[in-house]
This record gives structure tokens, C-alpha cells and sequence, in this order.
């Protein structure tokens, strides 16, 4: 009895999130160019979909923003993580801070700030400043991932490499990137994915020349967003769906041979 | 001095690895703070541009109703989001953290799934599902609950579910957190000294998980005050929440000093959240995703 009631609790849970996923993919297949009801079935938007230049510009440049962003943020996060771990200096108690204001304070108030920041510096709104403001707000992420990896890490291990003749920078590839890498990849996996779906921030942030394809499809909201959008956001999902469950499934079997 | 042991051993790692962050942080996070802070006590000229002329304008304009109105509807949106958020996630988290290692992995990645995907299109079309002509409306007609098609879209209940939907993840994983790390000698020993569920759940789990629950409420509360697009999406022009006014200063109005001032109390309004988070026992380290 206890069984069934929290299945079907979850299973209210899932249809709720489902739902809306679920008439992204039958839409996508609907003759009608309104979103209201399915009428006849057809790929006809996923050919629109291939002949419409500007949506899929916006999506390459979203993943191209999301690339460089990603990778600074692992640069710079990764090289703090590994800082504030193993010094004690003055500041850190500042820079901890810091990094807390982007996770907690409202994505609106951050946006806005860049775009002043922006303005006075003279630094056009575009691509550039697009990969800045991206880098910003996942920097936090990248350190805290990195930093949580660490938290267990033994520098006694890195004294005994030094004392068997290893040098700094071997000890750097060889013992503390190995250890420190999941957090790495989680952290980057985390970053790349709050900048692809970013619409806050860039709203602020970017130009007419820079336009990404969360940006793209609020331009459409009003006068309603057409199939073709459906069909490329759902080849999206489709890819993202099986990245993740492959990875999840990889994870899931190494922690149980881990027990 | 740049001989030194010290200054070879760990100032000039040190300094290597740290000035990168600090410059990033410095000037793109705390300076245009303080200028925010700074231009919200300047007006604008007739073209717009702003003149650096103190004044307490801005603020004195916080009082008007119009504002104070969406202010009010903001904080209501986001109090319902964050109730109706605690009352689906706490028995999900609970079901999740019972449930087989299996099944759990498997929730999670349902739950997480939808989070990697473009939020605005999943807010669009739920569209096709509340709309006059939508799937509810039908449904409902076909069983004789309403006689004609409720308006559903673009009411406060629209985007009160559309930030319920957007945010409900945050809300679980901290609470799942603390679940799975409540000691069940603490349950047995309620249950064998004949205590109920309800007195268990009441005196041992409850208080045992409100760690989660705060944690989970920061989380969902802060962002649904910003979150401007699923009020545009959800509920037309009709209900706006305080991102809508911040966003509109610095978008259509231009009139960045208000804008400013709108933002630094949207920042007080957070501060004195997570200070209440922080007094009762919550640690800022929580909030993060991970």
C-alpha cells in the first residue's frame, strides 16, 4: 500500500516535469504552424528547421560561447581550488566571498552589473563580452566542484613523490590533476550547461551580433514560437538525454564495483 | 629577497595561481557592485545618460505604489513557489532516499534531465497544455468538471507553476541530502518506545531535515524574485515580479539609476534572507549545486 501511494506520488512528479518535454516532441511532428492542436503528422519543420540560417547560427554561437567560457572558468577556478586549498594568505576570506555573490544574489542584478561594467569600460556588447560575462558566473562553480574533490586529498602523498625524486611539475601531472580530474569534469559539466541554457545574463550581456539560441527563442515568444524550434530543441534534447544516461550509467556501475 | 626559500617556495606559486581569480573577481564582480550601488544614487538627463549628481530620488521612488504593488505580487509568487516546492520535493526526496540504489540513480537522472535542457521551450509550451483551446481545458470539459474553458495562462497561478517547475530540482537535492543522512537507530528507538509515524515524523525526521528544507528554500526563494523570463512567459504582462521592473530600467527605459536602485534593494531583500538562513544554523557552503 505504502509502495504503490509513493508510485504514484512519483510518477504525478515525473508526468508533471515530462509533460511539457513530451508536447516539445509531438509538436515538432504537427502539420499546423500553431502550437495548439496536433493535426497531421509530418518532418516538414525539420527540413524548415535545417534551411533556417539564423536559428542555427544562434545555436553554434551559443555553443561556441559555452566552449570558451567553460574553458576559462576551468583555467582560473581550477588554479583558485587548488590555491585556496594548500596557502594560507591574506584575502582568501575575501575571495570566498566573492565567490558566493554570483551563486546567491539574483542572475538579474549580476547581468545588469556586467552591463554597466560593460558600458563604461567601453567593451562593445557581442561574442567577447558574451564569453566574459559567462566565465563569470560559472568561475564559482568550477572552484567549489574542484575545492570538494580536495577536501580529502593527502599532501603527504606529494612530500613522498618529492622525496623519491620527483619535481614539481611532475607531481603536478602525475599526482594532483589525476586526483583533483572528476571534479574538474564535473565542474566543466556544470559550467557548459548553466551557459547553454543561460538567458538571464546574456539578455544583459550580448549584442544583436551575438545572438544565442535561449535569446532566439524568447525573440519568437511573443509572436510564438514556431515548430521548426521545437524540432531543433528536441535533436537537442535527444543528444543530451543520451550523453547523460550513458554517463550516469558509466558512474553508477563504477560506484557499485567500488562496494 | 627574491632568493628566498619562502618567496620561491610559495609566494611565487601562490601569486601565480591566485591573481587570475582575484583580477576576474575584483573586476567583474565587486566593482560593478559598488558602481551599481554608486549610479543608484544618480539621476538621469534628458538623453538618457546619467549625471553624477547626488540625489535620493531613486529611493524615494521605491515608495510608489505601482512599484510597491509589484514588489508585493513578486514576494507572493515566490512565498507560494517556495511552499508548493517543499510540499512536492519533501515526500519525493523522502520516496527517493528509501527507495534501492538502483531506483534512486534512475530518479535522479529523470529529475536532472529536464534541468540540462533549454528551460525557456519547456515553459512555452506548457502553453499548448493551460491554454483556452489547451489538453487541461479539454480534459476537464470531457469530464464534466467545468462547463466552458477556464483561463489558465497568464494568471499569477501560471507563474507560480511555471517557477515551481523551473525550480523544483533545487529543492529536492538538498532535502535528499539530509534524509539520506538520518540515522535510522534514531527512528527504531522512536518506534520501539511506541511512537507513531506522525509523532516520529514529527519530533525526530522533521527536525532532523530542516537543514534541506532552509537550504532548499534559498534556493528556490532568491531566483523566482529575478526570474523575469517565466513571468513574460507564463503571465503576459500582467504579473510582473521585481526582475520584470529591474530588467525593464535597463532594457526599454533606460533610466539606469532606478534600475540600480531597484537592484540594490533586490540585494538587500537576499542579504536579509540568507542572514536568516545563516542565524538559524544554515551554512552558506550548502547553497551551492553540487
Amino acid at each position: 500500500m505504502k509502495k504503490l501511494s509513493s508510485r504514484i506520488f512519483s510518477g504525478i512528479v515525473f508526468a508533471f516535469l515530462y509533460a511539457p518535454i513530451a508536447i516539445v516532441i509531438i509538436f515538432s511532428f504537427n502539420s499546423s504552424r500553431r502550437n495548439i492542436v496536433f493535426e497531421n503528422f509530418t518532418f516538414h519543420w525539420y527540413k524548415e528547421m535545417i534551411g533556417n540560417d539564423a536559428l542555427l547560427e544562434s545555436f553554434a554561437n551559443t555553443v561556441i560561447v559555452a566552449s570558451f567560457s567553460t574553458l576559462l572558468a576551468v583555467i582560473i577556478g581550477t588554479l583558485a581550488a587548488v590555491a585556496m586549498f594548500r596557502y594560507k594568505f591574506k584575502g582568501k576570506g575575501v575571495i570566498d566571498a566573492l565567490l558566493y555573490i554570483p551563486v546567491v544574489i539574483p542572475e538579474v542584478v549580476l547581468g545588469i552589473s556586467l552591463l554597466s561594467i560593460f558600458a563604461i569600460s567601453n567593451i562593445p556588447l557581442g561574442r567577447i563580452s558574451l564569453i566574459i560575462a559567462h566565465t563569470t558566473f560559472s568561475i564559482p562553480f568550477v572552484v567549489f566542484t574542484v575545492r570538494a574533490r580536495l577536501s580529502g586529498y593527502d599532501r603527504a602523498i606529494e612530500e613522498a613523490a618529492m622525496d623519491l625524486g620527483a619535481n614539481r611539475f611532475q607531481v603536478l601531472t602525475g599526482i594532483t590533476i589525476p586526483i583533483i580530474l572528476p571534479g574538474i569534469i564535473s565542474g566543466a559539466a556544470l559550467a557548459f550547461t548553466l551557459s547553454i541554457d543561460d538567458f538571464i545574463i546574456s539578455f544583459f550581456t550580448t549584442g544583436v551580433s551575438s545572438i544565442t539560441f535561449p535569446l532566439k527563442i524568447m525573440e519568437s515568444v511573443r509572436s510564438g514560437i514556431r515548430p521548426d524550434v521545437y524540432a531543433l530543441s528536441s535533436i537537442i534534447m535527444l543528444i543530451t538525454f543520451i550523453i547523460v544516461i550513458i554517463s550516469q550509467a558509466g558512474s553508477y556501475r563504477s560506484s557499485k564495483k567500488k562496494k | 629577497m627574491f632568493k628566498s626559500p619562502v618567496w620561491r617556495k610559495k609566494t611565487i606559486p601562490l601569486l601565480s595561481m591566485i591573481s587570475p581569480v582575484s583580477a576576474w573577481l575584483i573586476l567583474l564582480i565587486a566593482l560593478p557592485l559598488i558602481y551599481i550601488l554608486i549610479i543608484s544614487f544618480c539621476s538621469t538627463n534628458e538623453a538618457h545618460n546619467i549625471s553624477f549628481q547626488f540625489s535620493l530620488r531613486n529611493y524615494a521612488k521605491l515608495a510608489d505604489p505601482t512599484i510597491i504593488g509589484i514588489y508585493t505580487n513578486s514576494l507572493i509568487i515566490s512565498v507560494l513557489t517556495t511552499i508548493i516546492c517543499i510540499v512536492i520535493a519533501y515526500p519525493f526526496a523522502y520516496i527517493m532516499a528509501l527507495t534501492t540504489p538502483f531506483r534512486k540513480t534512475l530518479m535522479m537522472i529523470f529529475l536532472m534531465l529536464p534541468f540540462w535542457t533549454n528551460s525557456i521551450i519547456r515553459l512555452y509550451s506548457w502553453r499548448t497544455l493551460l491554454g483556452r483551446n489547451g489538453y487541461i481545458n479539454d480534459f476537464l470539459l470531457y469530464i464534466g468538471l467545468i462547463d466552458a474553458p477556464i483561463e489558465m495562462m497568464f494568471t499569477r497561478g501560471a507563474v507560480v507553476l511555471g517557477m515551481v517547475y523551473t525550480l523544483l530540482p533545487f529543492m529536492v537535492l538538498p532535502i535528499q541530502t539530509t534524509i539520506e543522512k538520518l540515522d535510522d537507530s534514531l527512528i527504531e528507538a522512536s518506534k520501539d518506545l511506541g511512537a507513531n509515524f506522525i509523532r516520529t515524523f514529527r519530533y525526530i525526521i522533521l527536525p532532523l531535515t530542516a537543514p534541506g528544507i532552509f537550504a532548499g528554500s534559498i534556493m528556490v526563494f532568491i531566483p523566482s524574485l529575478g526570474y523575469f523570463f517565466v513571468s513574460d512567459i507564463m503571465g503576459g504582462g500582467g504579473n510582473q515580479i521585481i526582475g520584470n521592473i529591474i530588467s525593464r530600467q535597463f532594457k526599454e527605459a533606460s533610466n539606469w539609476p532606478f534600475g540600480s536602485a531597484l537592484s540594490i534593494m533586490l540585494i538587500v531583500i537576499t542579504l536579509i534572507v540568507v542572514k536568516i538562513y545563516t542565524k538559524s544554523g544554515g551554512k552558506i557552503d550548502e547553497l551551492g549545486m553540487s
